[in-house]
């Protein structure tokens, strides 16, 4: 019977082993992802034990800090943010029972000092032991307040968003989205948030970050893309000559140019340039274009720009929305993308849907010379002993030659001088655009663009600009905010330089 | 050395664990609690010497190793029961003398001879299936999310099945220790008493809707019915019995339906129409699941090293509770917090060897009886074990059963001290004639 004992010990023991490996399993290797649930309240609450560091806007106006508490013999540090609703967006909520998002989401390593060196980490497990309170890191953002506030003014009763990126850099200068919400209130007094409505659109969804997550139809801001694999491709120049009838033939089929509302029936230009197309925004000489180069090589050309991922900004990859061809809300793969309609495609219809960042990145690779940068809040981590970590930039890649990326100014410098863009014209500043109007159906309000950078010749902030259902053009709209935008932000670089 | 000596050395030793586990509560909270309290320490140690000096007498020969280790594993859990609550711990501290009086009151009855346990072994029979349908009963019957495991008369509440169950164990080894020859034959008709246990053990989960206490029934009657006979084929028959019988009451059993849904998908991205809420949709993790996810977080949070003793984080600010029944099946994620995963893999390694010296005993046992016995009532703590924290870390379905020794629970504490008197008898008549 021996022989059987053993038997019944050793998988006795087994089990029990299973259960040391089950042990690590959850307390080793899915613990991070664990932490990181939105409804792990311990996580939570045992984080607001710890001194949160500030977040600072670039000029160190305080964004964030924090509300001590004392319940139970324990200290709490809950958080308020000062600014409320103006940099919502990009700096999120850290609370106990709804969670986190933004910044106080994806830099809570900063923030609660988990992300020291070895012997920071050693002195915070003695503090841990010793119980003493542990001070997390404070960060800076690139984020400017003054630029920050014409945009939420601009954006004003419109649903939309509004972002700006220093293009040699990719610090993010501007993030704003519409309509907000006080992150004040999330906490104790949901209702309010949940209570938000806005006249322009329903639901208000003051929650998400449309910059960051919002997808529309690019309409023609698209063009810039089209224009950089055509002049990139090699396959066109800015002079190269079109014929444009009115519309072009896609699939056998009829795609009107923009119905102008003066004329009667759609706008045609007969005999025209690519340079001339593209300050007039003529759909149907980008509609042969993109049946020139294929749908594949559209989309190639964009994921140069960072279509097809979600951007690598340092918010939480769960607030920020990748940018491509959507079938329903499924993104396609780059192999499905070549049964796409690249006629559509190439002014920014059919099925392509992008962010407000994903716009912004590609204004601020054509400014940067063909070079994208990887986008950023976060600039500096300033430690309580006093240490400082700069951020440094990054360079996602190039995604143009730099000779397209000087064709491709000029030709949007020309919209902004003479074509669909003049409402961004800023007096003394050399300012290059591109609008978009994405018509979303007979009857149905249009999507509005505007994707800018300034000055053209030496560019010191790229933005993006969208408003949901608005009546005019994207020129009308977009491009007055975008200005305001770039004002404010070329002013205040003017002045501390 | 003396068996007896070396138990008194290894005693002192957890004492003094368990008066730095006291002391390392009462420091961390120390707003809360009273320095009253760090007698609770000494008052455990004593306890445990009056256990000790009862064994000296009875079973001076016994294994040493296992009264120190169910000493350690229960000041563990009084350690943490008293950290979430000291009111807790008191009843829990007398529930642990209640436990060592019935050790000691083992001890002293059946120091003789226990093997006359066998010629009861129908009485034990009966009792081990009136204790285990005690729950199933109106009036007095009651459940707790859901499985009906406990008795409740007037105040008083206790979990009848954990004495069933040491009661079973021996109808069990002393049933086929009689009938070894006759089932090692394995005749058909010789499976009647298999499919006749199957049968019950497919009525207690129809009544009590707990797969954990069926499938710890069912695993030790194949268990002991394996070493008896030695035919594999039975175990195997037996299992596929199970699966077949839980399928059927899968089908048929809303809550045990909900338990699998829970275990196989805890988180849900949509909303679920959630039953305590009327119906309304919610995520499952706010709903079913909520208990099993927020036990999660819990040990999630202890990561390596753990917080401390003292310093988890169970309560909200306000003080409201984070993780449900966490004092009696959830101390197991309350300790894992605390502990990490340095503390819970040496407290698993006191349950191995608990494990490992119990089927040692099994194997220098001198008569069939004692070996199905001691193996039975180690592969039994063994298996409950597994079950309930396999069942916290997600490995199987979760159910409402105790961690021995550890868990808070009067039945859980006075059955476990039952079984390691059993086991302490055996070693002893192993030992002596040895």
């Amino acid at each position: 019977m021996n022989a059987r004992v053993r038997l019944l010990a050793l998988s006795s023991l087994v089990m029990l082993v299973a259960l040391i490996v089950a042990s690590t399993y959850w307390q080793a290797w899915a613990a991070p992802d664990l932490a990181n649930k939105n409804d792990n309240a311990i996580r939570q609450i045992s984080e607001f034990t710890i001194d949160r560091g500030l977040i600072l806007a670039a000029d160190g106006t305080v964004l964030a800090r924090n509300r001590v508490v004392r319940t139970n013999n324990r200290t709490y540090y809950y958080r308020r943010y000062p600014l409320g609703a103006l940099t919502a967006a990009a700096v999120g909520y850290a609370t106990q029972n709804r969670g986190r998002t933004g910044l106080e989401r994806s830099s809570s390593d900063y923030l609660t000092g988990a992300d020291q060196s070895l012997a920071g980490a050693i002195k915070q497990i003695g503090d841990r032991l010793l119980g003493s309170t542990i001070h997390g890191s404070d960060i800076r953002l690139s984020l400017n307040l003054a630029a920050q506030r014409v945009a939420m003014n601009a954006l004003g009763t419109n649903c939309g968003a509004a972002l700006a990126i220093e293009p040699s850099t990719g610090r993010v200068l501007v993030l704003a989205s519409k309509p907000s919400y006080n992150p004040n209130d999330v906490e104790n007094h949901y209702g309010r948030v949940l209570r938000i409505k806005s006249a322009s659109c329903k639901p208000a969804s003051p929650l998400s970050d449309r910059a960051t997550q919002g997808l529309y139809p690019p309409g023609s801001s698209f063009k810039v893309v089209t224009a950089a694999a055509a002049l990139d491709s090699g396959k066109f120049t800015p002079a190269s000559n079109f014929y444009d009838p009115g519309y072009c033939t896609d699939y056998g089929q009829r795609v009107n140019n923009f119905i102008n509302h003066d004329q009667i029936g759609p706008e045609q230009f007969g005999n025209l340039s690519l340079a001339s197309a593209f300050q007039h925004s003529v759909n149907s000489v980008f509609c042969n274009i993109g049946i020139k180069l294929g749908a594949h090589t559209l989309m190639d050309y964009a994921r140069r720009f960072g279509f097809g991922i979600k951007p690598p900004i340092d918010l939480s990859s769960y607030t920020v929305a990748a940018s491509g061809l959507y079938q329903g809300r499924r993104l396609l793969s780059a192999s499905e993308d070549n049964n796409g309609d690249a006629g559509r495609i190439a002014f920014g219809q059919y099925k392509l849907l992008v962010t407000p960042l994903q716009m912004a990145m590609v204004a601020a690779t054509v400014a940067n010379g063909g070079v994208l940068m990887r986008p950023h809040l976060v600039d500096k981590v300033i430690r309580r002993d006093g240490t400082v970590d700069k951020i440094d930039p990054q360079i996602v890649g190039r995604a143009i030659k730099p000779e397209t990326a000087a064709e491709l100014t000029q030709m949007m410098e020309a919209v902004v001088s003479g074509g669909t863009g003049t409402a961004a014209q800023i007096s003394g500043v050399r300012v290059a655009g591109k609008t978009g109007t994405a018509e979303n159906g007979p009857g149905r309000a249009n999507t509005t663009w505007f994707v800018a950078f300034a000055p053209a010749d030496a560019p010191r902030v790229a933005v993006a600009v969208v408003l949901e259902n608005q009546t005019g053009t994207g020129g009308a709209t977009a491009a007055p905010i975008a200005r305001e935008i770039m004002q404010a932000i070329l002013a205040s670089t003017a002045n501390s330089n | 050395m003396s068996a007896r000596t070396r138990e008194l050395l290894i005693l002192i030793l957890v004492g003094l664990i368990t008066a730095t586990g006291f002391a390392s509560v009462y420091i961390a909270r120390q707003n809360e609690i009273s320095p009253v309290s760090l007698s609770y320490a000494g008052f455990f140690f004593v306890l445990y010497l009056t256990a000790h000096v009862v064994a000296r007498f009875t079973v001076p020969d016994a294994d040493p190793y296992l009264l120190p280790m169910a000493a350690l594993l229960t000041a563990i859990g009084l350690t943490e029961i008293y950290r979430l609550g000291q009111t807790d711990a008191l009843r829990q501290g007398l529930w642990v003398v209640i436990g060592v009086a019935a050790f000691a009151g083992t001890l002293i009855a059946l120091r003789h001879d226990f093997r006359r346990l066998e010629s009861y072994k129908y009485l034990f029979g009966l009792s081990a299936l009136g204790l285990l349908f005690l729950p199933a009963l109106p009036k007095i019957g009651h459940s707790v999310n859901g499985a009906r495991l406990w008795v409740r008369v007037g105040s008083l509440q206790f979990q009848p099945g954990e004495l069933g169950k040491i009661a079973m164990i021996i109808f069990l080894a002393a049933y086929l220790h009689s009938k070894q020859e006759v089932l090692a034959q394995g005749r058909l008709k010789d499976f009647g008493p298999l499919l006749a246990i199957w049968g019950c053990a497919m009525l207690v989960l129809v009544a009590t809707h707990d797969l954990g206490s069926a499938l710890l029934f069912f695993g030790i009657f194949l268990a002991i019915l394996y070493l008896a006979t030695a035919r594999l084929l039975y175990v195997g028959v037996g299992l596929v019995l199970f699966l077949a019988g839980s399928a059927g009451v899968y089908q048929t059993t809303a809550h045990v339906r909900d338990r699998v849904t829970i275990w196989l998908h805890p988180w849900t991205t949509g909303g679920v129409p959630c039953a305590t809420h009327g119906g309304a949709l919610m995520p499952r993790q706010e709903c079913g699941s909520y208990q099993l996810v927020k036990s999660l977080y819990s040990i999630a949070q202890g990561g390596f090293s753990g917080t401390g003793l003292g310093k988890g984080t169970f309560t909200l600010p306000g003080g409201g509770n984070l993780i449900p029944d966490l004092n009696t099946d959830f101390i197991f994620s309350a300790l894992a917090q605390e502990l990490g995963l340095v503390g819970i893999a040496a407290i698993l390694l006191v349950f191995m060897l608990f494990t490992v010296r119990g089927f040692r005993i099994a194997l220098v046992a001198g008569d069939g009886f004692s070996k199905l016995l001691c193996a039975g009532l180690t592969f039994g703590f063994a298996l409950q074990t597994f079950i309930i924290i396999g069942g916290i870390l997600r490995l199987i379905p979760l159910t409402g059963i105790t961690l021995p020794f550890i868990s808070y629970g009067g039945s859980s504490v006075v059955a476990n001290f039952i079984l390691l008197a059993a086991l302490m008898l055996v070693s002893q008549r192993a030992n002596e004639t040895a």
